[in-house]
């Protein structure tokens, strides 16, 4: 087994590149030093050659890889899954009745006590694609799409607060403190493209995720793996913008002084470290350039701004699904967005899972479907893999607190929940698993959110029970103890 | 080259030991003797423990309870015949038997457990099963005794070393064949000592004294003076708030501000006095359970309290107070024993002796606190200043005195009294009509009950307006024709929050009453009048919330008419009507009332309404429905307690007493403001009879329990005979003299903060996953020496400060890149990249801005707006602090969990959301953009630009004086002569853009001082800038 974290092979990595170090601080000057900097030499024998170690070099999966990149679209608050994806007409039929009682008996929802009236969808349904995949009208730009979707209608967590909710999706674990998906997959895989971070993330609608900066952080692992936010307004990425007043001249001028002065320094004293860092600094300086560069999409043809509904300066999940494509087409390994706005509890205006939730997915069912009609179109759906969904379900039940309103909402729901994939080595045009005929739980084909995870990493060539990293006397992985790969969605 | 990033991350000691054994084995010498736990264990521990160590569960092989490996009895234990090690027989130990296996299903471990031995350490176990198998108990669960100080072999040594330390560190050397370096220059020194004593800079003040200081112990002296700086605390309690999980907000979605900086202040003030750390110790472990706990002990229990506390909706807080405790018992044993106790929550230790049951004998010991995940953070100390006290006591007395006067009736007032009962109007006459209709806008259901009150069934979407028609024709049956004021009645109920009369943990606010009267013709639109009301008086109201809004004009949305502070109680208002009307025969009155406040969910549950024709209804509305009973009673027929009851009512109302009244309730308004200066979460310990019971947890659920389980410690852990049943006790035990643990760990945590690396480099584990140290009677020879000193930290950090291996030269030898990358060996001083904060702090004191200010409210240094709140939360960008508090040291940062300070993010500052031991060093590319382009340092490079330009005449004098005050040494002329020629280079472009000299030198700083040319200041400032960022500077050499 190799663990990536074995201290032998870490041995290795640490002498053979301070043995390249030292030798290049021998005789290499900074133009030749900066002229390596632009690709990476990815897993050839080169790199072993030049016993350079970059954390975020590309490293051999662990087997053949479905997908190479993924992009993971996550609904932070939890679209209602029973308006959306899985229909349940003999909900519909009992509408305000009063929830069964086995139901209910010695469990605990986040907002709702007494006996709930049962909430069938108000939205009609209809089959889609040569697959027949069942879809509601609030998602219209999916049905033309329907084939590239696979539906898991059997998804559950064990968690139906959001922060825990999110954190148990994301890094394994209910508690912060642990890495995230996107960090797991950039240790474990590095990233193609030297000049952009190999883990990015894009927010929109205004609002942190549940977990914080822990929904996409690295927890124990080095802080090279987190994800890195970048925006469609301001400063792309944090400081990549030269200060007001310095042009790219002076800034050159300036980092050629600081080189200059650090390769005495280096001279004087040995230390590797030094070396890498006249390294970062012009790695940084071509960040300054390619990151700007990458996060513009004021270029883009209007008929793709058209398809995406994305407008150059507006923050929006239209722009940053577009921006994902981009990013994953100069090989970033792993875009993560978040788009809040998502929970439809029906106690406040906005939050009705009618017309309210159908305004809301236009905001997100188009510029999805353009996302992977273009990425199909440019060859690279095969390799990139798409995840959409919230972090856990909701109530086939109204909120107990709107009971005596006009708005109709969903409580949270850890039981069941759909989450929809595309592309990556996934088969298209299916639904996998099934919940009762009233959605309160799963009959066929169970999926636990590790077991998501666990797929995830293995489209992406990762066994999930290999990719460990030790902590704290302990080696940790991102299922901990769990995770089955869904078999039944592979292609 | 491609992108390289290092990580400085800790070599594992094995792989030391591993080297060495290997150069053993390539010289002639003899090979060492094998050491159990240097040679034997790590190999037993990984490949082994996970199926025949301590977890019962999981035990594979032979017999009833399987085969253990992690005991002395279980290696030679009969198995049925087969014996796993028999001494010095390794043909007869099943053990190496199967490790050198050829069979793939006998070949242990097995494959799918992992990877395999590797033929160094399949020839180890078998030399050791050959020498008999010694085995030892695990090194850091043994007491530490001082070991004897290694003999100097040779002159050389003798005038190397400059104190104990240094045998030990020249003893390892001379076995590796290794000579150590000299000592760095006085410039290196007193810069090194400076950054890890106090994380300032020293001043040129500082320089000058030591480099001229002929005394021998120049050296010592100014170790001294560090050390007895006020930032030598501001420094060290960054350390120990990582290890607290320190931050100034509650962590989960929303993440709020959470006021605890006192106890930051607490760790600053007892590094700065040199606490003893057993004290320190027990302080924050128990504080509130020592005798006449201080102030301060009390402060310094918040150390549990910076757990995190969960307020999004819908959480259930004794899960969340659950996950406080495991966190407390994790951090406690992390800190103080380097034991990962985590993994014993669900289950027994895979590696280390601890079972599931110690693990909640360790949280029994912490479950019996009286906080419980409650949003408003209680129990607090509260922290009053002299003044405060003094104008609460006056307050007080002023309040007694007023409401003495107040409840005193005096023959003058007892008349006053009568006069006024004689002067009311009769009782109007209240008559309450049917209700035809009732609705609710926001779809809740209305009943009515048998009693003509209305119901509302549910709270509804927040806010909601209920119309309700009364048909009048009962009224005028009952005599009233004329419609003078209306009558709202709200009642207290059962069904509702804290028994009603609203929907909001009782309370409700009425926005507003309108009210029309419709004749009887139907369609007659013309007829309805809108009635207008002159006043509006209630028995009850809360605060700002006055029935008498209900009566302006025009109405405030947001205000309304309230009942706070009066739940469960019947409340009434009553409206006066500003003309009279008739009320027609036949018609009918149409009542909404309008909940439209900001504060959803402030509907009204349960009420009535009613009318009167009597004019007089004014005089009564104000008087509650009790007295008005008593004022029905003639006065003969009065009890003593209605007599009592009217006097009092009376006095609340009576003209002569108005006075001293408006300057009760005014006295009784500013005390109630009276707040604390400060706040504090603290620990506070249940009393014996409400103990908390603690149950095993299956699997670490709460909500799954096993049998009840009491306090303890875990056995392995050699606490003695000792019973340790509560915080004290624990504490007490963790700072004993037979500790095993706590002193190695703390001297190993202070080691790494000055060398880099820990003489254990897993400073977070010591048990038999952790990495060996590196030199074991150093180690214990620092911890004795520690403990035997009286836990004195400045002692001991004076001990290593003051070592000749602590002031070696930090140039690197060719060589040892090879032979020692890491400098485990020690054979050179440390040089590692300065911690964030001391990175930040460092800029601004070069730049002379830092400011000396010390303690209090955390501050908001520059960040970027980034338009982001938090979830469920407030805006997670901020409002610049004012002043001088943009320029505090980086130890005052606000430090929000879910959105840190964003350039110490960057420099791996952690979220500080679970206790961090061990903060990694990272060399990346986003740290280059922080220092080169944040303006923090922007401004700091404008800051010292404008310093070099006005230190001397000549541009090289400028730059010699920026380079020296960043790098603190003499400047070599070719080191100026890069930077003259960035400045000319620069100089020349901004001569010739001129709006971009002037926004280079100036934004974010401010304007130029008098006679300072823009393009030459902007030079100035990229020069500054790139002496910020040069790798000496963010180094410690």
């Amino acid at each position: 087994m190799e663990t990536l974290t074995d201290p032998r092979i870490e041995r290795i990595a640490w002498q053979t590149r301070r043995h390249f170090l030292r030798d290049a601080l021998g005789g290499i000057g900074s133009i030749a030093l900066a002229s390596m900097l632009g690709q990476r030499c990815g897993a050839d024998p080169a790199e072993a050659d030049s016993g350079v170690v970059d954390p975020l070099a590309p490293r051999a999966a662990h087997f053949a890889p479905r997908a190479t990149r993924v992009i993971y679209i996550h609904l932070t608050g939890s679209p209602p899954h029973l308006d959306l994806y899985d229909y349940k007409p003999a909900l519909v039929k009992r509408t305000g009745e009063d929830c069964p009682a086995s139901f209910l008996e010695g469990r605990r929802f986040a907002f709702t006590s007494g006996v709930p009236k049962l909430l069938g969808t108000p939205h009609q349904f209809a089959q889609h694609g040569a697959g027949g995949t069942w879809m509601s009208d609030a998602v219209p730009h999916f049905h033309g799409i329907a084939d590239e979707l696979c539906v898991i209608k059997s998804v559950f967590t064990e968690q139906f607060n959001h922060a825990p909710g999110e954190l148990l999706l994301f890094t394994g674990s209910p508690r912060s403190g642990r890495p995230s998906l996107g960090s797991w997959v950039t240790y474990g895989l590095g990233s193609e493209n030297a000049n952009l971070p190999g883990f990015v993330v894009l927010i929109s609608s205004g609002v942190q995720p549940n977990g914080g900066k822990n929904s996409f952080g690295s927890g124990f692992l080095p802080s090279v793996y987190q994800g890195v936010q970048c925006r469609s307004q301001g400063d792309p990425v944090l400081y990549v913008a030269d200060p007001p007043g310095m042009d790219r001249r002076v800034r050159r001028l300036s980092l050629d002084a600081i080189g200059e002065l650090n390769r005495r320094q280096a001279a004087e004293l040995g230390h590797p470290e030094t070396a890498t860092r006249i390294a970062q600094y012009e790695l940084a300086f071509r960040m300054q350039m390619s990151v700007p560069d990458v996060m513009d999409i004021s270029k883009e043809p209007a008929t793709v701004l058209e398809a995406y509904g994305a407008v150059p300066g507006a923050s929006s999940l239209a722009n940053n699904c577009l921006l994902a494509r981009r990013l994953v087409e100069q090989g970033v390994r792993y875009v993560q967005l978040f788009d809040w706005g998502w929970d439809f509890h029906g106690t406040s205006p906005g939050e009705d899972i009618r017309d309210d939730l159908t305004a809301k997915c236009r905001t997100m069912d188009r510029p999805i479907a353009a996302l992977i009609r273009d990425l199909r179109q440019r060859g690279l759906l095969d390799e990139t893999l798409i995840v959409v969904g919230g972090e856990f379900g909701r109530t086939p039940f109204r909120e107990g607190r709107t009971s005596g309103g006009t708005t109709l909402g969903r409580d949270h729901y850890p039981d069941c929940n759909a989450i929809v994939m595309a592309g990556g080595g996934i088969h298209g045009g299916i639904s996998h698993g099934a919940t009762d005929e009233l959605g309160f739980t799963i009959v066929e084909d169970k999926v636990h959110v590790h077991d998501l995870q666990a797929t995830i990493l293995h489209q992406l060539g990762l066994d999930h029970t290999r990719l460990t990293y030790r902590f704290q006397g302990r080696d940790y992985r991102l299922t901990d103890v769990h995770g089955e790969v869904i078999r039944g969605i592979i292609a | 080259m491609p992108r390289t990033i290092v990580i400085s991350r800790s070599l594992p000691a094995l792989v030391v030991a591993v080297l060495w054994a290997a150069r053993a084995s390539g010289e002639p010498a003899p090979a060492p003797p094998l050491d159990f736990n240097r040679d034997v264990r790590a190999i037993l521990s990984n490949s082994c423990f996970r199926c025949h160590g301590p977890d019962e569960k999981q035990r594979q092989g032979g017999g009833d309870s399987g085969l253990r490996l992690d005991t002395p009895e279980g290696i030679v234990a009969d198995l049925g015949g087969r014996v796993a090690v028999v001494p010095g027989e390794p043909d007869r130990s099943v053990l190496v038997a199967r490790i050198t296996s050829r069979d793939a299903s006998e070949i242990m471990p097995p494959p799918e457990a992992g990877p395999g031995l590797d033929a160094a350490e399949i020839a180890l176990l078998e030399r050791w099963v050959r020498e008999g198998a010694p085995y030892a108990v695990h090194w850091a669960y043994r007491a530490p005794r001082r070991p004897a100080l290694p003999r100097l072999e040779s002159e050389r040594e003798q005038a190397w070393a400059k104190g104990p330390l240094d045998h030990f560190v020249l003893e390892r050397l001379r076995r590796e064949g290794l000579e150590p370096q000299g000592e760095a220059d006085r410039h290196a020194l007193v810069r090194r000592v400076a950054l890890d004593v106090t994380g300032l800079p020293p001043s040129p003040d500082d320089i000058d004294r030591f480099v001229a200081d002929p005394a021998e112990d120049a050296y010592e002296r100014m170790v001294d003076r560090f050390l007895a700086k006020d930032g030598y605390g501001e420094h060290w309690a960054r350390m120990w708030l990582d290890a607290a999980r320190y931050a100034d907000s509650s962590g989960y979605a929303d993440d709020p501000p959470r006021t605890i900086w006192l106890y930051r202040d607490y760790v600053i003030d007892a590094f700065n006095r040199n606490l003893p750390f057993d004290r320190f110790t027990i302080e924050q472990l128990a504080g509130d359970m020592l005798p006449d706990a201080s102030a301060e002990q009390l402060i310094a229990t918040a150390f549990h309290r910076n757990t995190l506390t969960n307020n999004e909706g819908g959480t259930n807080d004794e899960e969340f107070r659950n996950v406080a405790v495991v966190d407390r018992v994790n951090t406690t044993y992390a800190v103080w024993m380097g034991t990962t106790m985590a993994c014993a929550q669900c289950h027994s230790h895979k590696y280390d002796p601890i079972t599931q049951r110690d693990y909640f004998q360790a949280f029994a010991i912490f479950n019996n606190t009286e906080d419980a995940d409650r949003g408003d953070e209680s129990p607090l100390h509260e922290i009053w200043t002299e003044e405060q006290l003094g104008r609460r006591a006056a307050l007080d007395a002023r309040i007694g005195a007023d409401a003495a006067t107040r409840d005193t009736t005096t023959p003058e007032l007892e008349a006053a009294r009568e006069a006024w009962e004689r002067g009311l109007p009769g009782q109007p006459a209240w008559s309450a009509p049917d209700v035809v209709a009732a609705r609710s806008e926001a779809g809740v259901t209305m009943t009515v009950d048998p009693e003509g009150r209305t119901v509302s069934s549910a709270a509804g979407a927040g806010k909601d307006t209920f119309h309700v028609d009364l048909d009048l024709a009962g009224v005028r049956a009952d005599g009233t024709t004329r419609l003078a004021a209306i009558q709202l009645e709200t009642f207290a109920d059962d069904a509702l929050p804290n028994r009603g009369p609203g929907w909001n943990n009782g309370n409700f606010i009425l926005t507003e009453l309108r009210a029309t009267l419709v004749p009887a013709v139907a369609g007659d639109t013309d007829g309805a009048r809108t009635i207008t009301f002159a006043a509006a008086i209630a028995d009850f109201q809360q605060g700002d919330y006055v029935a008498a809004n209900l009566a302006a004009s025009p109405i405030d949305p947001a205000k309304g008419w309230g009942v706070g502070g009066g739940a469960g109680g019947d409340h009434r208002v009553t409206l006066i009507v500003s003309e009279p009307v008739d009320i027609p025969e036949g018609s009918r009155l149409r009542v909404s009332l309008i909940h439209q406040s900001p504060h959803t969910q402030h509907v009204i549950g349960r009420f009535r309404l009613s009318v009167t024709g009597d004019a007089t209804a004014r005089e009564w509305a104000a008087i509650r429905a009790d007295v008005r009973a008593i004022l029905q009673t003639p006065e003969p027929a009065r009890t003593e307690a209605q007599r009592t009851a009217l006097a009092a009512f009376h006095r609340s109302i009576a003209p002569e007493l108005a006075e001293v009244r408006a300057r009760l309730d005014a006295a009784r308004a500013e005390r109630a403001a009276l707040t604390p200066s400060a706040t504090v979460p603290i620990l506070r310990e249940r009393g014996q009879d409400r103990r908390r019971v603690t149950r095993l947890q299956h699997r670490g659920n709460y909500l799954d329990l096993g049998e009840e389980v009491g306090p303890g410690v875990p056995g392995a852990l050699n606490a003695g005979d000792r019973p340790i049943r509560d915080r004290l006790e624990l504490a007490r035990w963790l700072v004993s003299e037979g500790n095993p643990l706590t002193a190695r760990v703390t001297v190993n945590r202070h080691w790494e903060q000055l060398f880099g690396t820990g003489l254990v480099a897993s400073t977070e584990e010591f048990g038999s996953q952790g990495d060996l140290p590196s030199h074991p009677e150093l180690l214990d020879w620092l911890a004795v020496d520690f403990v035997e000193g009286g836990w004195d930290l400045k002692r001991l950090l004076r001990t290593m400060l003051t070592s000749a291996t602590y002031r070696q030269s930090s140039a690197v030898p060719p060589d040892a890149l090879r032979t020692d990358p890491d400098n485990r060996l020690l054979a050179r001083g440390p040089r590692f990249r300065l911690p964030a904060e001391t990175i930040r702090d460092q800029a601004l004191a070069v730049a002379g801005l830092l400011s000396p200010k010390m303690h209090g409210p955390p501050v908001k240094p520059p960040q970027p707006s980034l338009g982001l709140s938090a979830a469920f939360g407030s805006s997670t960008d901020w409002a610049t602090s004012p002043g001088d508090d943009r320029y505090r040291r980086g130890i005052y940062t606000m430090w929000r969990r879910s959105n840190p300070y964003p350039s110490m993010g960057a420099f791996d500052a952690p979220n500080r959301e679970v206790c961090t031991l061990r903060r990694v060093r990272t060399n990346t590319p986003l740290q280059a953009l922080v220092t080169l382009n944040d303006p923090v340092y922007i401004e700091a490079a404008q800051a010292l630009g404008r310093a070099m330009r006005q230190a001397a005449d000549s541009d090289g004098g400028r730059i010699e004086h920026g380079l020296k005050a960043a790098l603190c040494r003499p400047i070599r002329p070719d080191e100026i002569e890069v930077l003259r020629k960035l400045h000319d280079e620069a100089l020349a472009i901004f001569t010739s853009e001129p709006d971009a000299a002037i926004t280079m030198a100036t934004e974010p700083l401010g304007p130029l001082p008098e006679g300072l040319e823009p393009a030459d200041m902007a030079a100035w400032t990229v020069v500054a800038n790139a002496i910020l960022n040069l790798d000496e500077f963010l180094m410690r050499r």
